[in-house]
């Protein structure tokens, strides 16, 4: 049976990391796996988990009744996946799907912050990791919410 | 002179007075042109104005230059059929045409148009037709007009080179007289069977004077100094935008500028649809549709176009064909229906350059 | 500006907006060689013209290849060609991509929508001379699944090993599988040496503003980052002035050019 440390150690958001933190994070720590279509979360879970995506594809829909799940991003090995449980009320927007088989790390938040409020160097250095990342997603987001690719509503002389 | 060029089968065209503006058309006899006529121009304002002596050519330029000619408003190029699409439409024989009295930045407008027109990958076919078979008599300027800045743009008050003769009118002591140049063969054979005399010290004093005091009571002057990389910082100048409040982007610089080429096309179908031509208009970067991609213009601000034109002209002219775009004519200073003036955009962009400059070295 | 005849050979669609045109000329022996990058101009009887990027084989340059997008009238004229109609052509006008400055290099592809269009001219030439270069990487994002171009060359290339093809959608629904955000997600996962690498870009400018963010972002010199441009043209030549982009016109000096060369202009609006 492997041992979680390493599998946080050698995940990429942890690259460089002060050892003495993965000890830390450890006990919050488990190992999972998901089956093609299991759900990973549903929109509107009380977020208390992020994942650590070490194998497989996770999609994240939202769900319309007229159109069926609209995927806005897929996460995949090296990626990390949910960020809301950084800010209160810890709610997951969206739903999250397998869509192949996907092994993971499921860190439980609530561990974490319970941790957090004995060490803020470990606070600190979790969000200097995860600032990053949202900012990526918010960037190609934006890029995304243009629609670049639409065609134009009207026709041209062209 | 004008009787040996028609003898040499050159169609003569050059100013003559047509509804209250000097315009270019062809020329019969001397009697065509605009003898004992001035022009006062100003800002939005041209007057044509009788002037005490008989001068020929006693006044500066009119709206049209030699582009008219050469680079037509319109111009089919191309015409023919559904089932074949070759081209049906046959050259024209092109008149060998005589410019008489044209003025030195008017030839360098058109040496100017050549380069963009000529020196690229592909020329203008249609132009390069045009431009074979010329002759310039080039009739320098002995007064300066109330727009005219051609001495800050090196084109006038006298040309230099490029032209098959030169004249300079004199009009001293009831002794009306021209002081030739010639500039090529022709230009000297010409000359040669005219009667003359041969020019003196003080033909050449004379007209020195004349040049420089054109030069001294020229209307306009711009600052040419950097130009090119100050307006390139000055993008977002908010000179711009107080310019753009006043332009109309009706395009009348565009058409009257005599460097101005470009150009767009037409289709046009027969009603049976069994016939097509395309025919070349004058195009303006006044107008919303000129930066048109599908989905929208990309200079939909009227101070974009305006900063386009004006940058094009005094600045990325000079990185496309190495000269400035503008020989000092004033013709857009002339003609544009709010008097918005180049020389005076351009000094105000400088100068509010150099005040902000100042106002953040004292921060 | 006088179009040469060209008839169509075959016409169908790729996408529900977008339609691949093959055509072939009327003198032959004219012969028709471009480098890939470049456009023509196609004339549809007596609607128009429009500048329009050759996607086909520089290598096998007849039947001339042309994917577009019907957006308007002369576009929408393309087409509705059918098989044997005649068509004008002026070009190949413009410059291309640098696939042989390219050699030695990683090469990096990145494509948006009909972007990959222009494009592959440039793929055909490095697989074909797949030892000039190091590793290979396409890039691909498009609106939706159904909205991707040349799909079938897509699984052909997805299957070699010695190419790595990353494709994503900026939204899925159904059956899809495979990636789903931005295409610039892509580029810090591609294997390629950013030290040694000459990316091609292909696409709307925002799409194209952000890829080159991206790539220098993990350290490709603008200098090595090539993009397309787009501008109104109606002459091709540099004749006409409406595709001025600061001092260059794009349908000459363009479309292909080096990003750093445009990056002053390419960060003022209206320009």
């Amino acid at each position: 049976m492997e041992t979680i440390e390493p599998l946080l150690a050698e995940h990429p958001i942890f690259h460089g990391i002060d050892p003495k933190y993965i000890s830390l994070m450890v006990g919050c720590a488990s190992n999972v796996r998901f089956n093609a279509g299991e759900f990973v979360v549903h929109d509107g879970d009380k977020d208390n988990e992020f994942y650590l995506i070490r194998h497989g594809t996770v999609a994240l829909d939202v769900y319309s009744p007229t159109k069926g799940p609209i995927t806005f991003l897929t996460l995949g090995p090296g990626e990390v996946m949910g960020w809301e449980w950084l800010v209160p009320p810890y709610q997951t927007q969206g739903d999250a799907r397998a869509l192949d088989l996907v092994r993971a790390v499921k860190i439980d938040a609530t561990c974490l912050r319970a941790k957090f409020e004995h060490d803020h160097e470990l606070e600190r250095e979790l969000l200097k990791r995860f600032v990053p990342i949202i900012t990526e997603r918010l960037k190609a987001l934006t890029i995304q919410l243009l629609d670049v690719y639409a065609p134009r509503a009207h026709k041209s002389s062209f | 002179m004008l009787e040996a060029l028609q003898h040499n089968g050159w169609t003569i065209i050059g100013p003559k007075v047509q509804d209250g503006v000097i315009v270019l058309d062809e020329i019969q006899s001397v009697d065509d042109f605009p003898i004992g006529y001035s022009d006062r121009q100003g800002p939005a304002r041209y007057r044509l104005t009788r002037r005490a002596n008989k001068a020929v050519f006693g006044y500066n330029v009119g709206p049209q230059s030699p582009k008219a000619v050469l680079h037509a408003a319109r111009k089919v190029i191309w015409r023919g059929k559904k089932n074949d699409l070759k081209s049906q439409e046959t050259a024209e024989p092109l008149p060998h045409i005589a410019f008489v009295g044209i003025r030195p930045c008017e030839l360098k407008a058109i040496l100017i148009q050549d380069d963009v027109l000529l020196r690229g990958p592909y020329g203008d076919a249609f132009y390069a037709a045009r431009r074979k078979n010329l002759f310039f008599i080039v009739v320098n300027c002995g007064q300066a007009g109330g727009t005219c800045f051609c001495a800050s743009t090196n084109s006038g008050p006298k040309a230099d080179s490029g032209f098959d003769l030169s004249a300079t009118e004199l009009m001293g002591n009831d002794d009306h007289r021209f002081l030739m140049q010639a500039g090529s063969r022709r230009g000297e054979e010409l000359l040669a069977s005219l009667p003359a005399r041969p020019v003196t010290e003080e033909d050449l004093k004379e007209s020195g004077a004349l040049f420089a005091h054109a030069v001294e009571t020229m209307g306009r002057t711009l600052d040419t100094h950097g130009l090119k990389e100050l307006l390139y910082q000055q993008l977002e100048n908010p000179r711009w935008q107080e310019v753009a409040e006043r332009c109309l982007g009706c395009g009348n610089c565009t058409s009257v500028c005599p460097t101005c080429f470009c150009s767009t096309v037409e289709d046009w179908t027969s009603l049976d649809g069994s016939e097509a031509r395309r025919e070349r208009r004058w195009d303006s970067c006044f107008s919303v549709d000129f930066s048109y991609i599908h989905g929208g213009s990309i200079r939909q601000t009227g101070m974009s176009r305006y900063r386009q034109w004006m940058t094009h002209k005094l600045a990325a002219w000079q990185d496309q064909f190495g000269t400035l775009g503008c020989v000092g004519c004033g013709r857009c200073i002339t003609w544009c229906p709010v008097g918005i003036d180049i020389t005076e955009e351009a000094a105000a962009i400088r100068s509010s350059a150099q005040q902000k400059e100042a106002l953040d070295g004292n921060d | 500006m006088t179009p040469r005849p060209f008839r169509v050979k075959r016409t169908y669609a790729e996408t529900d907006d977008t339609f691949t045109l093959e055509l072939e000329p009327e003198r032959p022996e004219e012969g028709f060689a471009f480098a890939a990058g470049q456009f023509n101009m196609l004339y549809a009887y007596g609607v128009g013209e429009v500048p329009i990027s050759i996607s086909g084989d520089p290598l096998k340059p007849l039947p001339l290849i042309h994917t577009t997008r019907s957006v308007g009238l002369v576009t929408e004229a393309l087409r509705r060609l059918k098989k044997g109609d005649l068509i004008g052509v002026r070009g190949p006008f413009g410059t291309s991509w640098p696939v042989i400055p390219a050699r030695g290099s990683d090469v990096v592809i990145v494509a948006g929508g009909i972007g990959l269009a222009p494009l592959r001219p440039a793929l055909y030439h490095v697989l074909r001379n797949r030892e000039d270069y190091g590793q290979i990487a396409l890039l691909y994002g498009t609106r939706t699944p159904s909205d991707m171009l040349f799909t079938k060359e897509l699984e052909q290339w997805r299957g070699r090993f010695d190419m790595d093809v990353g494709i994503t959608v900026d939204r899925a629904t159904g059956s899809w599988r495979g990636n789903v955000g931005v295409v610039t997600r892509l580029i810090s996962r591609a294997p390629f040496d950013p030290h040694n690498t000459v990316a091609m870009v292909c696409g709307p400018e925002i799409m194209m503003r952000y890829t080159v963010m991206e790539l220098t972002k993990r350290g490709v010199p603008e200098s090595r980052v090539f993009v397309s441009m787009e501008r109104n043209m109606k002459c091709g030549i540099g004749l006409c002035g409406h595709c001025q982009f600061g001092p260059s016109f794009i349908c000459k000096d363009g479309p292909v050019y080096p990003h750093d060369v445009l990056t002053p202009w390419l960060r003022r609006w209206e320009i």
